[in-house]
């Protein structure tokens, strides 16, 4: 691998601070991530309206600057601003649970296969294959039938069912080229056994490729989540998710342009946010990427 | 050549009894049926509901009749809109979808192309930052939020455009739905093509094409452009499977009578035959889509088909 030497290495995470310190763009899309979601978690209680509180007063007012409702209300006089707060806390509660549980499929899956290597190697890696043939939209619906609609639990499980087919072909990948080196032949010569081999030395040399896909899977999850809510297969009313505040939004959007862009525009600073840090982090913690 | 188009042909059949089974018996195993919503229907008329849809014979009976007609073309009868057959549902709404798809993949295609050759061509003008910024966008922004915006801006407030619907043969009706699902894709062929081709004028083949004195237009043309299109059709594949789910946004955003918004009805009502029948419609158009792209490449580049 012909992988540039920095002229002072000061170790794996230094390095990368360094590299991702320099990168303006990416903590600047981190800040706004980390503002957004301390908005999410402190807006709803500050502003002293529930997500779901009806007020007859207000029936689809516009945005204003006087309050209460700073963004609007929508035609049941439900505080805009509090619903897409709400929905962004559950935008990111499944981004991360979601992206836990296709990480944990997807490295046991792809660190065993590439472990293993052969014909148990093959065997798995089809299987990954014929899954990334079909659409997934496919397996999620068809779970979406299987289970209650509106369970946050099974949505976060479908979505992250899915997802886990990239982060196991990248763990194999680095699994297979990691089992032929010294340290790893070292290690078994001193009988180190197969469990202990995968944990103690091929993940920690994995941690900076998973930690910078783990930051690419979030926004895929979470506009798959949005995207499932749109359609009225995700998240249910009266429970906002900035998907269903969308489709709502769409629907009232000749009359009532902001209860579309309100949600909107969340989503899409969230999304291009995640993508710039993810895109920043691998290029500083990715050795492949850091070649080019 | 013909060994591996047969070797990938051959492999669509097994892959696509693998979906039929799968969503067969993960479906029947779902709680609730079809019949569910009418709770007034009394216990004998329920069992006759379940006696004329076959329900209540054993499973496995219940899978190989449903494989033998599929066979035939037969889908069975759809359980939420009566006296409808699935495959008459589907055949309605299939040439909306297909027509929609298939100019998305013609537009991406022709906008994208050239959009990405320009800005590896003027690598690091403001040109290609411009058009790369185009595509973070493109790519980050997902289609049921451009669409509505793209209705707000051009249907609503300009009122250039019909905002939704489909009347007769009106091609006006389809300019933005078709927009809208080419978009990322436009965006991500324009990467895929800058990417390539700037890897590609920095070989020595290229280097040598040149110390030849051969033109720059001949050298881009005949020797850059070529290789820099394989990353673009080994995408095709995955660009239909983007086109099967993001026609369902696309007809649920502009009303679009295709027959996407089946598999989400269906799914909604427990309507098992309708989801069944468009997982398997939609499943092997996916599936052709792979095989055609792998064969186009396999052409372009005979390593790989005698891998």
């Amino acid at each position: 691998m012909p992988e540039k030497q920095a002229s002072v290495s000061r170790g794996f995470w230094k390095d990368g601070w360094q590299r991702l310190r320099v990168n303006r763009g990416a903590l600047i899309a981190g800040g706004i991530i980390a503002l957004v979601a301390l908005l999410a978690l402190l807006g709803p209680a500050v502003l002293g309206i529930r997500y779901d509180s009806l007020d007859w007063e207000h029936l689809a007012v516009s945005p204003q600057w006087t309050g209460p409702h700073f963004l609007g209300t929508d035609r049941l006089g439900r505080d805009l601003l509090v619903r897409t707060l709400y929905g962004v806390r559950i935008s990111l509660l499944i981004g991360l649970l979601a992206s836990a549980v296709s990480l944990i499929i997807g490295i046991a899956w792809g660190a065993v296969a590439g472990y293993r290597g052969g014909r148990t190697d093959e065997l798995m890696m089809r299987a990954v294959d014929v899954l990334y043939s079909l659409p997934y939209l496919f397996i999620v619906i068809i779970l979406m039938t299987l289970f209650d609609r509106g369970s946050l639990i099974v949505l976060f499980i479908a979505i992250g069912a899915v997802g886990w087919l990239t982060i196991a072909r990248i763990v194999r990948g680095q699994t297979l080229s990691l089992m032929r080196t010294e340290f790893i032949e070292a290690a078994q010569a001193f009988g180190v056994g197969p469990g202990a081999l995968i944990r103690r030395h091929i993940l920690p040399n994995l941690s900076g490729t998973i930690i910078a896909y783990a930051t690419l899977a979030i926004p895929q999850m979470i506009l798959f989540e949005s995207f499932l809510s749109f359609l009225g297969l995700g998240v249910q009313e009266p429970l906002p998710s900035l998907g269903n505040l969308i489709n709502d939004g769409a629907r009232e959007m000749q009359s009532a342009a902001w209860m579309l862009l309100v949600p909107a525009g969340f989503l899409v600073v969230l999304l291009v946010c995640f993508s710039i840090v993810g895109d920043a982090l691998r290029d500083a913690l990715d050795p492949r990427e850091r070649a080019a | 050549m013909l060994a591996y188009a047969a070797r990938r042909l051959a492999a669509v059949l097994p892959t696509l009894l693998i979906i039929i089974t799968v969503a067969f018996v993960v479906i029947r195993m779902a709680p609730g049926g079809p019949f569910d919503a009418e709770q007034s229907l009394p216990p004998e008329v329920k069992a006759n509901l379940e006696r004329a849809y076959g329900l209540d014979q054993p499973l496995i009976r219940q899978y190989w009749r449903y494989l033998a007609g599929v066979a035939h073309g037969d889908f069975g009868p759809s359980m939420k809109y009566r006296d409808l057959p699935v495959s008459t549902l589907i055949a309605q709404g299939l040439p909306v979808s297909l027509t929609l798809g298939l100019c998305a993949l013609l537009l991406a295609l022709g906008v994208g192309l050239p959009l990405g050759t320009w800005a590896a061509l003027r690598r690091r003008s403001a040109l290609d930052h411009g058009i790369m910024g185009f595509t973070v966008l493109g790519v980050a922004l997902p289609s049921f939020v451009t669409g509505p915006l793209l209705v707000l801006i051009f249907g609503v407030s300009l009122g250039w455009l019909p905002v939704a619907g489909l009347e007769g043969a009106d091609p006006r009706y389809l300019i933005l739905p078709v927009v809208t699902l080419a978009l990322p894709l436009v965006a991500y062929i324009a990467r895929l093509v800058r990417s390539s081709l700037i890897e590609v004028l920095q070989t020595d083949f290229i280097r040598a094409a040149r110390a030849r004195g051969l033109g720059e237009r001949r050298v881009i043309w005949r020797h850059a452009l070529p290789p820099a299109m394989l990353p673009v059709v080994s995408y095709l594949g995955p660009a239909t499977a983007y086109l099967v789910t993001g026609s369902l946004v696309v007809e649920t955003v502009f009303g679009l009578p295709g027959s996407g918004r089946y598999l989400v009805e269906g799914a909604i009502n427990r309507d098992y035959t309708l989801v069944m029948g468009m997982v398997i419609v939609y499943g092997l158009i996916t599936l052709l889509c792979n095989l055609a792209a792998d064969l186009i490449q396999g052409v372009l580049d005979p390593r790989i088909a005698h891998a």
